[in-house]
Formats: C-alpha cells, sequence, structure tokens
C-alpha cells in the first residue's frame, strides 16, 4: 500500500504534493496520511475529496483516510461538512466527529454541486449568510451579496455545463495574518469532470493545431471567453467574475488538467500562468478576496 | 389618447420564477432556469389576442440575476422579438430594474449589440445597453416629451432630419411609430395610466 502523507497545512496549492504522489504509483492501494494536519482551507479540503475521488474511481476501491481523532481540524471538517462528502469518497478509520453549529465564519459548508437546483439552492443559502460576512468581516458594500451570489452561480454552473461530472463548492473566510495581515474569504469549485481542454476540444482545439493542451484551453476560455457553445450569449461568466474579483482586488486561478491559470492581484506573487503540473482531471477554480482596507474606494 | 390598440402586458418574472419551478426562490439563475423563464414569457405573449402588444416585464421581485439568466430572460428574448419571422409585434418594457440587474442585463445587451428600456423602482425610465450617443440623447429627448409629431421630428435634430434616427430606434423597439399618424411614441407613454 502506497502511504502518502498529507501535509500539515492543506490549502489549494498543496493539493499538488498529493496529486504528484497519487502518480508516483497509479496502480497501488493508497492510504491519505492525514494525521498531521492541522490547517486546512476549502482548497484543501475539496482538493483531498477530489484526489480520493479520482483514486477511488482508478482502483474501484476507496482509498482510506486516517485523520487524527479529537484534533481541533477534525472538529472543523466536522463543521464543514467534510464527512458526509468523504463517505462515498474514502475508506475513514475515524468516527464521525459531532458537528458544531455555531460558525459564523462558514460562509459555506461543502456541497456538492450536480444539478442546477444543486445551485439555486447554494445561492438561496449564501444570500442568508453572506452579509455578515462580506460587510462586517471583509467590510464590502451591501451589494456585495448579491454580486457574489452571481459569481456562486455561474463557478457552479461551470461544473455543470462543462464538467460532465459532479463537483463540490465550499467558502470560508480566514485571517491572512502573515500573508496579507488581512481577512480573506477563500470561495472554491472543484470536479474531477473533463476539463477545459476536453470541453473545448471539439470546437476549439484544430485552429490552436500542436499548440492544443491544458493551457491554451485555459486561456482560450480564461481571456478569450471562447465556450464549446456556438451561441455568441455564452462564455461571459468567467470574464464577468474576472472583472468583479478584480473590482475587489482578489484573485482567481483556474487549475485543469497539466495548467493553472490566474489573474494575480498586486498582494500576490503567483505566477499568470502555470504550465506542466501532475495531470488531475477537471477543473478546479479558486477565488481569494481580501478584506477592504478602510478608506479604499 | 392612442387611436390604436396597443395590449399591454405585464408579466412578474419573480411570480414565473416560481411559478414554472415548482420553487420559492425567486433568484434568477443558471440557465435552464433562465430558458423556462422566457419560453413563459413567450407562452404568456403568444397566447394573449392582439396584434400589437407591449410587454411589462417585471424584476420587482428578482433578488438575484446571473449573467446566464440575464442572457436568456433579456437579450434572447429581444433578439427573438427582432427577428423578422417574430411571432408577435411585441415591445418591452422591463420594470423595477435595480443595480442588481443592471449589471448584468448590460453585460448581456451590450454582447448581442442590443438595448432596452427599463423602468427604474423610482418610476423614472432609462435606456440601457448598447446605444450611440446620438440614439441616447434622442431617445432621451422622445421619454421627456413622450411623443413626437412628424413635423417636429423633421426639425428636432440641429444637424438635421431626425426622422432616420427616430425609425432606428423604432426598429431597435426603443420607440414605438403610430401606424395612424406617424408620430413617434417613447414606450412609457404607451404604458400611460395603465402601468
Amino acid at each position: 500500500m502506497q502511504i502518502i502523507p498529507v501535509p500539515g497545512t492543506l490549502d489549494a496549492s498543496a493539493v499538488d504534493h498529493l496529486i504528484r504522489e497519487l502518480a508516483k504509483n497509479p496502480e497501488e492501494k493508497v492510504l491519505f496520511d492525514a494525521r498531521h494536519l492541522r490547517w486546512v482551507d476549502p482548497g484543501g479540503i475539496i482538493g483531498l475529496l477530489a484526489v480520493g475521488t479520482v483514486t477511488r474511481d482508478r482502483q474501484g476501491t476507496p482509498p482510506r483516510l486516517q485523520l487524527m481523532d479529537g484534533a481541533d481540524v477534525t472538529t472543523y471538517l466536522a463543521r464543514m461538512r467534510f464527512f458526509e462528502a468523504a463517505e462515498a469518497v474514502f475508506d475513514l478509520d475515524i468516527r464521525h466527529p459531532r458537528r458544531s453549529w455555531s460558525s459564523s465564519d462558514v460562509l459555506l459548508e461543502i456541497t456538492s454541486i450536480s444539478t442546477n437546483s444543486d445551485v439555486h439552492a447554494v445561492v438561496d443559502r449564501v444570500q442568508q449568510q453572506a452579509g455578515a460576512i462580506l460587510s462586517k468581516t471583509l467590510s464590502y458594500p451591501a451589494s456585495a451579496v448579491v454580486q457574489f451570489s452571481v459569481i456562486l452561480s455561474e463557478v457552479c454552473q461551470n461544473v455543470i455545463e462543462h464538467a460532465e461530472a459532479p463537483g463540490w463548492v465550499a467558502a470560508q473566510s480566514y485571517m491572512w495574518t502573515k500573508r496579507l495581515g488581512r481577512q480573506v474569504l477563500i470561495l472554491h469549485v472543484a470536479d474531477v469532470g473533463k476539463g477545459f481542454r476536453g470541453s473545448l476540444a471539439d470546437t476549439h482545439a484544430g485552429r490552436f493545431g500542436d499548440r492544443w493542451g491544458d493551457a491554451t484551453a485555459l486561456e482560450a476560455a480564461f481571456i478569450h471567453g471562447l465556450t464549446r457553445f456556438p451561441d455568441s450569449g455564452r462564455g461571459q461568466g468567467i470574464q464577468q467574475i474576472r472583472k468583479q474579483v478584480r473590482r475587489w482586488e482578489g484573485g482567481i486561478s483556474i487549475r485543469s488538467g497539466t495548467a493553472r491559470i490566474s489573474d494575480v492581484p498586486k498582494w500576490d506573487d503567483t505566477l499568470p500562468m502555470e504550465d506542466n503540473l501532475p495531470y488531475f482531471p477537471g477543473a478546479q477554480i479558486h477565488i481569494v478576496l481580501p478584506a477592504r482596507i478602510p478608506g479604499d474606494a | 389618447m392612442l387611436e390604436f390598440a396597443v395590449d399591454p402586458i405585464s408579466i412578474d418574472v419573480g411570480h414565473l420564477v416560481r411559478r414554472n419551478l415548482a420553487s420559492l426562490y425567486s433568484s434568477l439563475v443558471t440557465r435552464p432556469t433562465g430558458q423556462a423563464v422566457r419560453m413563459a414569457i413567450e407562452n404568456v405573449l403568444s397566447e394573449e389576442g392582439g396584434e400589437l402588444c407591449l410587454s411589462v416585464i417585471d424584476l420587482s421581485h428578482v433578488t438575484v440575476m446571473d449573467f446566464s439568466c440575464a442572457d436568456e430572460v433579456v437579450a434572447k428574448l429581444l433578439l427573438r422579438f427582432l427577428e423578422n419571422d417574430r411571432p408577435r409585434n411585441v415591445f418591452f418594457v422591463f420594470r423595477g430594474v435595480r443595480d442588481l440587474h443592471r449589471g448584468p442585463m448590460e453585460v448581456v445587451l451590450e454582447r448581442q449589440s442590443l438595448a432596452a428600456v427599463c423602468e427604474a423602482g423610482s418610476g423614472a425610465f432609462h435606456l440601457i445597453g448598447a446605444a450611440s450617443t446620438q440614439e441616447a440623447e434622442l431617445w432621451g429627448i422622445l421619454e421627456r416629451r413622450r411623443r413626437i409629431d412628424p413635423s417636429e421630428a423633421a426639425r428636432l435634430n440641429k444637424k438635421g432630419d431626425a426622422r432616420e434616427a427616430l425609425e432606428g430606434l423604432v426598429s431597435r423597439r426603443l420607440a414605438f411609430r403610430n401606424p395612424l399618424t406617424g408620430g413617434y411614441h417613447a414606450l412609457s407613454d404607451l404604458l400611460g395610466d395603465r402601468a
């Protein structure tokens, strides 16, 4: 059995470590050792579910996941409803911790997205809860609740329209003390479906010739708004999400296949395009919205 | 008074969403929802009698509108009734338009080179979407005056005859030309007291 240690801090970028390890022995049974996990964000939680799902589907049997019983992070995972989703993915050797209901910083627990009704449910739930986090925690104007709901709706629809596979969404606010010295809201949506290259290949691969790949597919959708649909009304979602995230001085990245494309805010030093990453199916959209500094326009 | 019949049809989109999707939400999100609402609007319009119709699309109760829905309920709806084989002669006014609707609406309208007449919560009418400066100015004049006679139109524009530009607004369904008098009406004028 291959034992893959889960990093102590698991965010969207640390999930690449799991993907890389998984690629070393793809046929071997896997145990994800998360006993040293201390901190995880929506990108990390959903990333873990996605990696587990790919492992399960590849091997026909759920991989094992070891967590530290009674640890704070385990309680947090319960609060984020990780275990409800993980039951179908992992062979868990931990009892379901009781879920704490008082979670003022959790905007949206792990929620499966597979139908349009799921998107409606998510948008309705967020509208009820987002006001406090967006206005009090991030100092955004009251209108931000609607704009955030639109972002959420568009990113979740991306799963349904392009992935042809289920996905997950989650959102949570954190204090990024070291990195930014500010509160941030992290929204992560991921699926393990066709990915951007797969979705766009039939309609757009030809014109790119040898250059066609995950990076060019991401550029086509992210920069140029191309979609697989001939309808000229399509392809606006990502463009408008990027605009709104920029207005809030946030960052957005999409990882798909072997590439990651990002709109990099001035406070970040991520590369705008990363290629030759370890392959992972589907698409993973990561959005970071920082709190406004008092006095900002 | 108008000397001919323009049937006003008021369509509450918030109600349509609830009625057609058997749910309590008034969030206009996801493309299938937008498609269902657009088809419901088209059905309502096809069931009503009369050659000419002014349709008031009421967004007052819509709390969220995403870009996919705006594309279906606004852009595609307008496109359908601009086509030569349109099912009916319909003019549209969007009512109860707030900033939360206006952003997505403007994006989808501009993308399709469309414009629309909107009534804000205050009761003021606005032209949004893709319109040239000349079109916007002329539409503003018509909206303030509510109607312009053909003779007046000929000397309205300092640069010359404004009739051609007014006809442009009519062909874009942003204004109405009375087939009997040839006068031009703001869509708000067609609503009259029946609004």
